[in-house]
């Protein structure tokens, strides 16, 4: 049986990317009080960027600064990268393959959710995403 | 204290008429539910938040529907943004407009973009004006020492 309280070090830390300023404020507001730690990146740019992913960067899953990212929830729908094509890079990396993806979109398009979820993605969340839906999350990732 | 519980009476008439109005949906709840002592203001900081980006995207809508050539993606982009922001703070009515304003842009109607830009203005300056209204009640009821009712 695991203890289900976490050391400082131990809250898990997730990257939230998404081009919408409210959107961003809102997850983050979402993951704090679920208890993780975390950054937030504008567009899938500015996140390869943080996860040490963009070419010419040396690969380690300690990004900038040194914190390993337990999970990242990205927007779909982002100018430049959608995130679904940062959802493939990601899988794509030796490092980060394995840190779930969770994708959020506004429009539920039963195609769109098939293909991120056969591209490797943990979960795909309706927008607006709610409590709920981001203490479903957290749960799984006392599993990690 | 009289005076708190009949502001408090009005807070809650004044709340549940912004739901059963559509004004505001169950994401509104979402946010107050975010709300606690480490984070005081959040519910006010993500709607002013909302206040400015708005502004902003209904600017840049009407800049762009007046273009001599209409970029309709562009304006697509901007509904997008205008829809997912509303939808996320609860803000019901301006929501569904940019379900239609979205349509028009899809159709490359320019009567009807037009329409629906005079519409998705009129509906946010409504719940703008609301959510002020609300905030206002608010601070009379904290500054006349009672606390915020919960509504459920």
């Amino acid at each position: 049986m695991s203890i289900e309280y976490f050391e400082e070090e131990d809250v898990p830390h997730v990257l939230a990317v998404d081009d919408n300023l409210i959107d961003r404020k809102l997850v983050e507001k979402l993951l704090k009080t679920s208890s993780c730690r975390v950054t937030t990146a504008e567009n899938a740019m500015r996140a390869m960027e943080y996860l040490g992913l963009k070419e010419n960067q040396q690969q380690n899953h300690l990004n900038g600064n040194g914190r390993k990212v337990n999970m990242i929830i990205t927007d779909y729908c982002m100018p430049g990268m959608t995130g679904y094509e940062l959802l493939q890079k990601i899988k794509e990396s030796a490092v980060l393959k394995d840190v779930p993806v969770v994708i959020m979109s506004s429009e539920n398009i039963p195609n769109r959710i098939n293909e991120c979820l056969e591209k490797g993605a943990e979960r795909f969340i309706l927008k607006p995403v709610k409590l709920a839906d981001v203490k479903k999350l957290r749960r799984q990732l006392t599993k990690c | 204290m009289a005076a708190v519980s009949q502001l408090q009476r009005q807070f809650i008439e004044y709340t549940s008429s912004l739901y059963n109005e559509g004004y505001l949906d169950d994401q509104f709840t979402q946010l107050q539910k975010l709300q606690d002592e480490s984070n005081p203001d959040f519910v006010v900081e993500v709607v002013s938040l909302f206040f400015e980006d708005s502004e902003k995207l209904l600017n840049n809508l009407a800049t762009a529907l007046q273009q001599k050539i209409v970029d309709y993606k562009q304006v697509d982009s901007h509904v997008h943004q205008f829809k997912g922001s509303s939808s996320s703070i609860g803000a019901q009515r301006v929501t569904n407009v940019c379900v239609h304003f979205r349509n028009c842009c899809e159709e490359k109607n320019l009567d009807g973009c037009l329409r629906c830009l005079q519409q998705v203005k009129h509906e946010y300056i409504l719940v703008r004006n609301k959510l002020e209204a609300l905030f206002r009640l608010e601070q009379q009821i904290l500054q006349a020492g009672g606390s915020i009712p919960m509504m459920e």
